[in-house]
């Protein structure tokens, strides 16, 4: 005891400590399963970063060409360059090189997956709102990030998948207009597949795009401890309180303790479970193939909108050569991401809420929203499944025209069948939340009334319970009003048909009065 | 700066750094707030847990979470045995799995051993009610923000940043020119040759023979019955010093022997077939992967990346999938021996498209 007073004093008269641990130590954080989704991401992450940096002890990232002389019999005696090489080594030769590849890959997998559905959590709750609209653009650039660290690692080994999926990235940087075969010849340094590029990619992967990443984690996190975390609705808990455990001790100990949870199962995966046998694949050679190639799942959005486009897209003006089998996936792909990154804006210009918002919605409480997010998923699992859409027909002994028609049908009419669903859908469960705040829910006991009558008995919610249901936010239409001059601008025509439609079909909580009338 | 917006411009509240008007109630936009909502209930009364109630119960408690503290320890020495007890014996693949589970299965148990008794720790045994803070709004009150504006002025003034704009302009445009240096020496990224020729040419000319990928033995006419496809480089292509993959991922052929009813040839490549013999770029004119899969049947050629579909016996013309144009051919013929040979290069570019393809 004697020591850590000693040690703290030490610490603190050279580093002020105190006032942070004063500031942050009894911080409360609300407490929610879905919360955890981001600490995945970020737990993830340091297990990508540890894993990460035993690989680069053994990595060797050249492209120059060697006979492979290790243990794997098969591949004896084939030429191949010597990062595939080391990358076998690491397989095959080292301790634990093989548990490490296989953690920092399936790390990575669960990174940009826990990202993704972080990501889903703060939409359909609306936590993006006010103040929050900067994380929110700050945690897309994540997203965007983990995707790029995630490609350029999954083509270091220079296997032949990898290497297949950087010859269809050379394809559509090819297709750019006027500077594509440019940027192309720049980027790998001669024609592809040339010797520069598994080098450059390494610099990107260990060093650039991880250090941007770091770099917005704590922007991120910064921001997430001025603004603070949003909570669910709760009776005692309003837009002015957070509720929950302090940082310390009870925050730190089940937030530390979920690191080494998902360490732990990331390391359980890695020792079950291979991913990426690189050593099936053979180095990479642009002539062979192996059927079923697609890429890891995250790309998987961008690799089925190049499949999904019909045949014969191109034209060529002036001898110029126009793309457009690569250039509208490429295109609607930013278009849609862009849309997912700009969406708070559009919300809060709609709704003209200027107000700070710290409950998270339930998902059916913003009906219009909820409906848009399930339309840009459907839109997503359209592309996303189109990625193996090879593999989907033979499993299923389909004919690949056919499962491309099906999912050309998903991605282009499925968002609107999935946004009328999903709205019809929160509609109808707010209708269901209301009868139950105001008539209690079925108890399930039939009584016999003296004149025969059977009624089931209803059981009324208790207060706290009915909280939750009817504590939410209500909004109507804007209406087009003339400005101060006597004018309706188009930009306010339009905001109020937006307006209109984002906010026409409604229902409005229980209000004392229909509680209290219904009571008598 | 802020008392030129003084008062209101009309249309929506002017956004300025300090606001006149009371800055605790921002727009609510189109929300309704009703006066006869319900009103929050307040927190419920507290459920105490089992260890909150019964000693023994804390008591077992506390001995899983050392238990569990303890079983890390376990593993993580168990890992540490693993690493020597199941070493990596060259010529036994399988001893590299058993390496990887048992290690894995060590660290693993480190690893869970820690986070299942923190968990447990803390939901168990830690203090368990809610503690509430209160939250303030974002914004930095109207003293901070006066006293911010003050500063930024205070700065203005004394650099003269708006008063002579001069100075400011000149820098705004030295600062937008020092990066141009950066872009530009980029340029050494890769050799000082145009791409666009490099793309427009490949190892095949006149006279050059077929070989199999990847011996480089010479393919005879003969040798070429119906249904079997042959995946083709040009001669020599093996035996380069440099540039290998790069000319291969260009001169990359697939040959195949039609029957002669079922080839349809344009009228000016009907020389460019021998006896039903037709070669075709191997690379994809989507976006350049290996168009591997070949239908005997059918003659179709299917690209596994994204499945365009060509028909052989249609001029390798596009029937699914996102291609655009039709594989190249390759004009070939028989040399005097009856090997095959290429007549000349192809007579366009191959593989996936490209601005200045067309020219």
């Amino acid at each position: 005891m004697r020591f850590t007073g000693w040690a703290a004093n030490y610490i603190d008269e050279r580093t002020s400590a105190s006032t942070a641990v004063k500031a942050l130590g009894r911080k409360i954080f609300p407490d929610h399963w879905s919360f955890m989704l981001g600490e995945v991401a970020l737990y993830s992450f340091v297990v990508i970063l540890l894993s990460g940096t035993f690989l680069t002890f053994f990595f060797d990232p050249s492209m120059t060409e060697v006979e492979y002389e290790g243990s794997y019999v098969p591949l004896q005696g084939i030429p191949m360059s010597v990062a595939y090489h080391s990358s076998l080594d690491i397989s095959f030769e080292i301790r634990g090189g093989l548990l490490m590849r296989q953690v920092h890959h399936w790390a990575a997998l669960l990174f940009v997956a826990s990202i993704g559905l972080h990501m889903l959590r703060v939409f359909f709750t609306g936590a993006f709102r006010k103040p929050r609209e900067l994380n929110w653009v700050i945690g897309f650039l994540l997203f965007v990030l983990a995707m790029a660290l995630g490609f350029t690692g999954y083509s270091l080994p220079d296997d032949l998948l990898s290497g297949n999926g950087l010859r269809i990235i050379d394809g559509m940087i090819k297709a750019v207009p006027v500077a594509g075969a440019w940027i192309s010849y720049l980027l790998f340094g001669d024609e592809f597949p040339g010797t520069d590029i598994i080098p450059r990619l390494y610099v990107l992967h260990i060093l650039l795009l991880p250090a941007i990443l770091v770099a917005l984690i704590g922007a991120h996190m910064v921001l997430l401890i001025v603004n603070k975390h949003t909570q669910f609705a709760g009776p005692g808990r309003t837009n002015d309180n957070v509720v929950g455990a302090p940082v310390m001790p009870v925050f730190a100990a089940k937030a530390g303790g979920f690191f080494f949870l998902v360490f732990g199962v990331i390391v359980l995966i890695a020792s079950l479970f291979t991913i990426n046998p690189i050593w099936n694949y053979g180095p990479y050679d642009p002539s062979p193939v192996s059927a079923g190639t697609q890429p890891d799942w995250y790309i998987g959005f961008a690799d089925g909108a190049l499949r999904l486009i019909p045949p014969h897209l191109e034209t060529v003006i002036f001898g110029y050569t126009w793309s457009w089998n690569v250039l509208i996936p490429l295109v609607g792909l930013l278009v849609f991401l862009a849309a997912a990154a700009l969406y708070p804006f559009l919300e809060a210009w709609v709704t003209g809420d200027k107000r700070e918002h710290h409950i998270a919605e339930r998902p059916r409480n913003n009906p219009t929203r909820t409906a848009i997010g399930a339309a840009g998923v459907t839109f997503y699992a359209g592309l996303w499944a189109a990625a193996s859409s090879d593999l989907i027909a033979t499993h299923f002994r389909l004919s690949i025209e056919g499962v491309i028609h099906a999912l050309q049908f998903v991605t282009v009419v499925g968002p609107f069948i999935a946004y009328f669903i999903t709205k019809r859908v929160c509609l109808a469960l707010m209708r269901k939340d209301r009868e139950i705040a105001l008539h209690g829910y079925e108890s399930g006991r039939i009584v016999r009334l003296p004149g025969g009558e059977y009624i089931e008995v209803h059981e009324q919610l208790d207060d706290f319970e009915r909280w939750k249901l009817v504590s939410y936010e209500e909004y109507q239409p804007l209406m087009v009003r003339p400005d101060a001059r006597g004018r309706i601008t188009a930009r306010q025509r339009v905001r109020a048909g937006l307006s209109r439609w984002f906010f026409e079909d409604r229902i409005a909580p229980v209000t004392q009065k229909e509680l209290e009338s219904q009571r008598h | 700066m802020a008392d030129v917006h003084d008062g209101a411009t009309g249309g929506e509240a002017p956004e300025t750094a300090v606001e006149k008007h009371s800055s605790s109630a921002p727009s609510p936009g189109v929300a309704v707030e009703r006066a006869d909502r319900i009103q929050n209930p307040g927190f419920p009364p507290e459920r105490l847990r089992v260890t909150d109630l019964d000693p023994k119960k804390e008591k077992a408690a506390e001995r899983t979470v050392s238990g569990l503290f303890l079983l890390s320890v376990v593993g993580s020495v168990l890992a540490v045995v693993a690493y020597v007890a199941f070493p990596i014996v060259e010529g036994q693949p399988e001893t590299i799995r058993l390496n990887n589970l048992f290690l894995g299965l060590g660290i693993t148990l480190g690893l869970l051993g820690i986070g299942i008794g923190a968990v447990h720790w803390s939901k168990a045994l830690m203090h368990g009610h809610e503690l509430v803070e209160e939250r303030h709004p974002t914004r930095g009150s109207d003293e901070t923000r006066a006293k911010a504006v003050e500063i930024f002025q205070a700065a203005n003034k004394e650099s003269g940043f708006t008063r002579r704009s001069l100075v400011r302009n000149t820098l705004i445009g030295a600062l937008v020119a020092t990066p141009i240096p950066a872009i530009a020496i980029f340029r050494d990224l890769a050799p000082a040759e145009d791409p666009v020729a490099l793309l427009k040419h490949t190892m095949w000319e006149e006279g050059v023979r077929l070989t199999r990928d990847p011996s480089g033995t010479p393919i005879k006419a003969s040798e070429v019955t119906i249904g079997s496809a042959f995946h083709v480089i040009p001669e020599g292509l093996a035996e380069l010093e440099s540039h290998k993959l790069e000319e291969k991922a260009k001169a990359a052929v697939l040959l195949m022997r039609l029957p002669l009813d079922r080839l349809n040839e344009r009228e000016d490549r009907k020389d460019w077939s021998y006896d039903g013999i037709v070669a075709y770029s191997k690379i994809c004119t989507h976006v350049g992967c290996p168009v591997a899969l070949y239908e005997q049947q059918t003659h179709h050629l299917l690209c596994p990346c994204h499945q365009s579909e060509f028909d052989v016996a249609n001029h390798a013309e596009v029937i699914f999938g996102p291609a655009a144009r039709p594989l190249p051919q390759l004009p070939i013929t028989v040399d005097e021996e009856g090997y095959l040979v290429a007549k000349s290069d192809f007579t366009e570019p191959v593989g996936p498209s490209f601005w200045e393809r067309a020219l």
